[in-house]
């Protein structure tokens, strides 16, 4: 009983997480527990495996043929990495904002849509329903009253600050349970940035938002729990603000002084 | 030494412009009399009767020439635009490693076989076969230079559509994949439609090729003029038209004056296929 509970407050549950890259070791027994609904944040220098992690919860890691991954992953109590998972379903259920914003060149009705086209399969998606949907996906990322009037246009057209939100609009349709986020502000300017964070401080509550970031002001200000990495492995994980208050590591707190990274 | 080595830089980069301008005058001034006399237009594209040897009456309809020409290669695109985008696909979307480049030398391969040899194959593989297969008197046909012109064609028109589909970025397949994409979806709803003008561009070039092509055309198409009802036809191609009886007749006569309005209208053709397929790779028909 008492695991289940457990498991029900946790969205990510890692154990014994080793991953390779060709023979290069990238992630050393990594155990995390990443609570339902917050916002955690990942930080450590470049090259430490915070992205790396991040593309191992939804196997997007995976594209590169040369990745080896022991240990389990499990996300809302299921092992994502068992044989006969449905990746389609892995991905519906995990969404992942990139560093660059990649809308598809698709416009920007057809980007939100994208993805509920594809978890309907076969089944067509009406018009109206369409529109719904999108209006819907719109409006939780802030981005409905700038773009209602051109959805059919390309979403290329579209400044980086909105591309981004067009980014996390497109997860939403399929209800996604966690939504991955790699350094998802680098590509823009301070007031993007700023809008971009505001976005990802509403939507928290009813997503589990993992943020790797390089900007330690960020994960300050933006997080709710912080995970601080170094080569692979895992050093601290504490609720944000006794992380850069009272390192429990002499690590952690040379990083959040800035003596490396 | 640098100035020398410009100017033959520079002359080679013009003599592209320099040829293409001195073959167009030359065919043009070849043809121009025959254009200006002896040429009716109407006779030229409605009449199917080809007939410039004709002791009294000589006729000059270029109409079963056109249609041998545009059944022909009508018939080696059906064969060839599946053939080749299925090879750019498993070459630039399956294939891995060694594989690929094996497969992308071997295309360009493929692409160098002299077309005499693609003549021979259809004349003296591909005929026997369409007889029995099909039980017709004839297998020098439409079908024959049809699949024959398709298997020719496929090659270059796989190397393009194949850059066309390297083209589109990457992060797109990542982000449609993250989004939980099957690689045929990716490729279907992203990448394809993404890459939809170097596929457009790689299906004219084969078009081109198609029109241009002579030997081959002229040895497994039966060379005789008909309007084609069905693909067991023997037809007659412009280009074979043009190699088969330019050897044949005095220079100045209108039946020599014909042939070169014949490549005149060739040139056109091929000349506007090419110049459509360029500025479809460059997008200008994008809205």
């Amino acid at each position: 009983m008492d695991s289940e509970l457990q498991a029900a407050a946790l969205a990510i549950e890692t154990e014994k997480l080793n991953l390779w890259y060709g023979t290069f070791q990238a992630l050393y027994d990594v155990d995390l527990q990443i609570k339902r609904g917050r916002i955690t944040s990942m930080i450590g220098p470049s090259g430490c495996g915070k992205t790396t992690f991040l593309r191992s919860v939804n196997r997007i890691n995976e594209r590169l043929g040369y990745v080896r991954t022991m240990g389990s992953i499990r996300v809302l109590g299921h092992d994502i990495y068992r044989p006969e998972v449905d990746l389609g379903q892995v991905r519906k259920q995990v969404g992942m904002v990139f560093q660059r914003p990649n809308p598809l060149p698709l416009s920007i009705r057809e980007n939100v849509i994208f993805g509920y086209r594809l978890a309907m399969g076969q089944q067509k998606v009406s018009p109206a329903e369409r529109d719904e949907i999108v209006e819907k996906a719109l409006r939780q990322v802030l981005l409905w009253d700038t773009v209602k009037d051109r959805l059919g246009r390309p979403a290329i057209g579209l400044s980086l600050e909105e591309q981004q939100k067009l980014c996390i609009a497109r997860l939403l349709p399929v209800k996604p349970a966690v939504l991955l986020m790699d350094e998802p502000c680098s590509a823009l300017d301070p007031k993007g940035t700023e809008a971009v964070e505001e976005l990802i401080w509403e939507l928290r509550g009813e997503y589990t938002i993992l943020i790797v970031t390089h900007n330690m002001a960020q994960a300050r200000r933006a997080s709710e729990e912080c995970i601080f990495m170094l080569l692979g492995k895992v050093i601290e994980h504490t609720p944000t603000e006794e992380i850069f208050v009272t390192p429990e590591n002499q690590e952690t707190a040379d990083y959040i002084e800035g003596r490396y990274g | 030494m640098d100035k020398a080595v410009q100017v033959l830089v520079f002359v080679g980069g013009v003599s592209a412009i320099v040829f293409i301008i001195g073959i167009f005058v030359f065919i043009t001034k070849e043809g121009l009399p025959f254009l200006l006399g002896r040429f009716d237009v109407a006779e030229f594209f409605t009449s199917p009767r080809w007939r410039p040897t004709s002791e009294h009456n000589p006729t000059y309809g270029a109409l079963a020439l056109i249609a041998g020409t545009a059944s022909v290669t009508g018939l080696a695109m059906l064969v060839a635009v599946p053939f080749s985008l299925g090879a750019a696909i498993y070459i630039g979307e399956f294939a891995t490693g060694k594989t690929r480049e094996a497969l992308k030398v071997l295309v360009e391969l493929l692409a160098a076989i002299p077309s005499v040899v693609w003549g021979f194959i259809g004349l003296s593989i591909m005929n026997p076969l369409i007889i029995k297969t099909f039980n017709v008197p004839v297998g020098l046909n439409v079908l024959n230079a049809g699949f024959i012109l398709g298997l020719m064609a496929a090659p270059i028109m796989t190397t393009i559509a194949e850059d066309a589909l390297k083209a589109v970025p990457d992060t797109y397949r990542e982000a449609a994949e993250a989004m939980g994409a099957t690689r045929w979806q990716v490729i279907f709803r992203v990448v394809i439609p993404a890459a939809k003008n170097g596929l457009v561009a790689a299906v004219l070039l084969g078009v081109g090729r198609g029109f241009g092509e002579t030997m081959a055309v002229l040895m497994a198409s039966g060379h005789s003029i008909n309007l084609p009802t069905s693909i067991f036809d023997s037809v007659r191609a412009l280009t074979a038209t043009i190699a088969a009886e330019l050897g044949e007749t005095a220079v100045g006569s209108d039946h020599y004056r014909a042939l070169f309005t014949l490549g005149i209208f060739l040139f056109l053709i091929t000349f506007i296929i090419n110049l459509t397929a360029d500025l479809v790779v460059r997008g200008i028909r994008k809205k």
